[in-house]
């Protein structure tokens, strides 16, 4: 699955689609530059769409930490869509499920935002 | 060692890339040795992170020095050996990322998903005189692949992007 991440606009929310491995270098480098071009539109309520990510290793969860915790500093909201079983297991496995919002259902993810 | 382990050795460079190579270079082992996918993705992971670990935190991303990557296959395990030119850590000094306090830690979670991942775990001086990790994995017991997820042809993990 190639590296990818396009954004999307719904209901004043900005979706992320991202696909491939969220890994050290290109994976983790493309989700740190695209919520930081995201945060300089001031697009502060972001929701990741993870839903063709298979991968993540311990970078890319660093990565999705330094994320959630940069829009929040900006007074927004990062939530995670979609999961994949292996990263649901690893968030799991790293207690990060307590810490994000994680939603299977776009539009209830959406409503979570009003 | 027996006759009956194999031995495979190499020694990778200090940049990101040696990771991904790691990561695919032990798979294909793993895959060969019968390992189901589930183990083959815990062997892959604990892989990219023995070796992440030595290229950012033993060789400080430093591309004179060099990492060092073993694999044993023995009749009943694999073991994995990644050793740095580092100084070396103690494994007790390393903050445990499930706490509180850590939790939001952008960092940190390498050895724990190792730990997590493989049947056993070890960090000891190596010859180099930084860290040596060794860990293993017990091989699937022949005719039940069924604890151990798919194996054999077609269970090969995705290594896409």
């Amino acid at each position: 699955m190639a590296l990818r991440a396009t954004y999307r606009e719904a209901a004043g929310v900005t979706v992320v689609d991202i696909g491939g491995r969220i890994t050290l270098g290109e994976g983790s480098a493309l989700l740190r530059k695209t919520v930081r071009e995201l945060l300089e539109e001031q697009r502060t309520l972001i929701l990741l769409n993870l839903a063709d990510v298979d991968y993540i290793d311990s970078s890319g969860i660093g990565e999705l930490v330094s994320a959630y915790m940069g829009v929040k500093n900006r007074g927004g909201s990062l939530k995670l869509l979609h999961l994949t079983k292996k990263v649901h297991d690893l968030l799991q496995l790293t207690k990060l499920f307590t810490v994000f919002e994680v939603y299977s259902d776009e539009n209830s993810a959406l409503r979570s935002y009003r | 060692m027996s006759e009956d382990s194999k031995h495979l050795e190499i020694t990778l460079e200090t940049q990101v890339e040696s990771v991904n190579l790691a990561e695919e270079m032990c798979l294909r082992v793993a895959q060969a040795a019968g390992f189901g996918e589930d183990d083959c993705y815990r062997i892959g992971m604990s892989v990219r992170e023995g070796v992440i670990n030595a290229f950012h935190y033993g060789n400080e991303e430093r591309p004179e020095k060099k990492i060092h990557l073993a694999l044993d296959l023995t009749p009943d395990k694999m073991i994995i050996h990644v050793l740095d030119e580092g100084k070396g850590f103690d494994l007790r000094g390393v903050p445990d990322p499930l706490a509180e306090e850590n939790l939001l830690s952008t960092s940190g979670r390498g050895i724990f998903l190792m730990r997590a991942f493989m049947d056993e775990f070890q960090v000891v001086p190596g010859r180099t005189g930084g860290a040596e990790i060794i860990m293993s994995k017990k091989l699937p017991l022949s005719g039940n692949p069924g604890t151990n997820g798919k194996s054999g042809q077609g269970a090969a993990p995705k290594q896409e992007a």
